[in-house]
């Protein structure tokens, strides 16, 4: 009598329990969504809606060639070859920096010594400066009145520089990446699994041999990750080659060209698509290899 | 033996790294502080660049600071109750959503600006108001935020706590205010620190942006650095490293703190 008085009030209590809870999750997937929408409407407003007119008019004529945009970067020279170059210099800034800051990143992360704290702080910090700050300690080394035109001035009688170049930008970028690598190395060390460093050197590696076979492997998806980030902050560094202030063709400073001093506004968005497209997908390289890191721009 | 000459080789090398980093901070800095630069230090260190810039740039400093304050106060308000409503929606929507926040970021500043410039750049009086730049610094700033807050919300075990809390009688706003904030804290402290020090630093999009009215520190450094004397652009950096280096600081110490509650 008394299981079988039990037992619908135990269906009636499993029935409600169910329809409580598809009540609370259908309430909760609008919560979420409700929670989300202040920040999508910003961002559909302000950056979505924006952005998508900008490819939209990257396809409208070029002022000068009179044909899309997006063709005429890709059948004018001067174009291309500041694309190339774009690309270049990030690439070869972004390996510059993962093997220097490696090695560097590498070797704080498995030494204690006196001052390291110290010399950590003094490689990380750079790491907010704007890219308008980085440009002008370029000028301090390498400018008209910079460290080394003072000394070569003093000990050959002549100011050599090169601010005012692609070694001026070269020297930037690898300064605004170093931080970056570094601490992503430093992070990669102290996750890799000691023992098999000590497994390699039982079983008679030698130094090279870790290195070689068991570091580099262990820690390569941190550098690539590391790599791809330096190599999309070096294409979009407009503020380090605006204090340049070189005629350098490349493509930052061509968008901000085309777009102040041509009104030529077709070619600036086309310029803004392709460059967007190109950092874009090197980003989301980065995140798919190790994931966290966002890669702020400089 | 070996190994002895290894570590000192290697220390010597990451020196070096660390002298390319320093000295030209430290030229910077002296540069800012002596009388005259070409001269050296022996025409005398002084504080009058220093106070030239502030007499030259100090609304630029203002203008900096209330962005950033302004940007901080957006990015919380939307940024904290955005991550709540990624950690309760479905895996694929979130991670859809979280890479479309992080477009502004992902795509250089420049772009983000001509793209802001051309759409709404024939609103007069917003193209020449400060909030136009706040918009850009918001879009920028919003995904750390975001990112910092959501973190902080998937190792704290919400879910859990939130159960707890509505098993004994708390409404959403209860949960929200009393359970959510109170655990997301070190997340928003994090978020907050990088958003103020992105925002104070910002100079890609702000630089498309900016009228002669509405100049930020950045802009400044640029135009002082363009068309100043070397010891004012050095003195303006200087001040501009005084206001970022503490915020820095700041981060790691709350880096620390948040690795210290996982």
């Amino acid at each position: 009598m008394t299981a079988a008085s039990k037992q619908p009030s135990g269906a009636a209590s499993y029935f409600r329990r169910q329809s409580a809870s598809v009540g609370p999750a259908r309430r909760k997937r609008l919560i979420a969504l409700l929670a989300l929408m202040p920040a999508l409407v910003i961002f559909c407003a302000f950056w979505l809606l924006p952005f998508s007119r900008l490819i939209v008019m990257g396809a409208e004529a070029d002022r000068s060639s009179g044909i899309s945009a997006y063709l005429t970067i890709l059948t004018h020279r001067q174009y291309l070859i500041s694309l190339v170059t774009t690309v270049g210099i990030s690439l070869v800034v972004s390996i510059t920096a993962v093997a220097i800051a490696g090695v560097a990143g590498f070797f704080l992360a498995r030494h204690r010594f006196f001052g390291k704290a110290a010399l950590v702080a003094i490689l990380t910090f750079p790491l907010a400066f704007p890219g308008v700050v980085v440009g002008f300690l370029v000028i301090m080394l390498g400018g008209r009145q910079g460290a080394l035109a003072q000394t070569s001035l003093w000990l050959f009688g002549e100011r050599w520089m090169f601010a005012y170049s692609l070694a001026g930008l070269f020297i930037g970028y690898l300064y605004f990446s170093i931080p970056r690598v570094i601490t992503t190395v430093m992070a990669a060390c102290d996750n890799l699994d000691k023992s098999l460093e000590e497994a390699a050197r039982s079983l008679g590696a030698n130094t090279w041999q870790v290195t070689k076979d068991v570091i580099v492997p262990g820690i390569a998806p941190a550098l690539l990750s590391t790599g791809a980030i330096c190599f999309a902050t070096s294409m979009g560094a407009f503020g380090t080659a605006f204090t340049l202030g070189t005629r350098l063709s490349i493509l930052p400073l061509n968008i901000y060209g085309e777009f102040t001093n041509y009104a030529n506004f077709a070619m600036a968005a086309a310029l803004s698509v392709v460059l967007g497209v190109i950092t874009w997908m090197a980003l989301s390289l980065a995140r798919r290899l190790a994931g966290g890191n966002l890669g702020a721009s400089v | 033996m070996k190994s002895r000459l290894r570590f000192t080789l290697q220390l010597s090398f990451t020196l070096l790294v660390c002298l390319f980093m320093i000295v030209p901070v430290a030229m910077s800095v002296m540069a800012g502080l002596t009388e005259n630069y070409f001269v050296g230090l022996e025409s005398g260190l002084t504080l009058r660049w220093v106070n030239e810039v502030w007499q030259l740039y100090a609304d630029t400093i203002w203008l900096s600071i209330k962005l950033a304050i302004a940007c901080l106060l957006i990015t919380i308000l939307i940024g904290v109750p955005a991550a709540y409503g990624l950690l309760r929606s479905r895996r694929r929507w979130a991670n859809a959503i979280e890479e479309l926040l992080l477009l502004p970021v992902a795509v250089p500043g420049l772009a983000t600006a001509l793209a802001l410039l051309l759409a709404y750049g024939s609103y007069r009086e917003f193209r020449g108001s400060w909030l136009f730049i706040l918009v850009g610094h918001v879009l920028f700033t919003l995904p750390f935020m975001v990112r910092a807050v959501l973190s902080v919300m998937q190792t704290a075990k919400l879910p859990q706590l939130e159960e707890a809390a509505a098993s004994l009688g708390a409404g959403f706003r209860q949960r929200f205010f009393g359970v959510v904030i109170p655990n997301s804290m070190s997340g928003i402290l994090a978020g907050a620190l990088m958003v103020v020090t992105l925002s104070i630093g910002e100079f890609n999009i702000t630089w498309m942006l900016h009228t002669p009215l509405t100049k930020t520190l950045p802009v400044g450094l640029a135009d002082s650095y363009a068309s100043m004397r070397l010891e004012i652009g050095s003195a303006y950096t200087l001040i501009f490293l005084v206001m970022v280096v503490p915020l820095l600081v700041a981060i790691q110490w709350a880096g620390k703190l948040t690795q210290q509650r996982d």
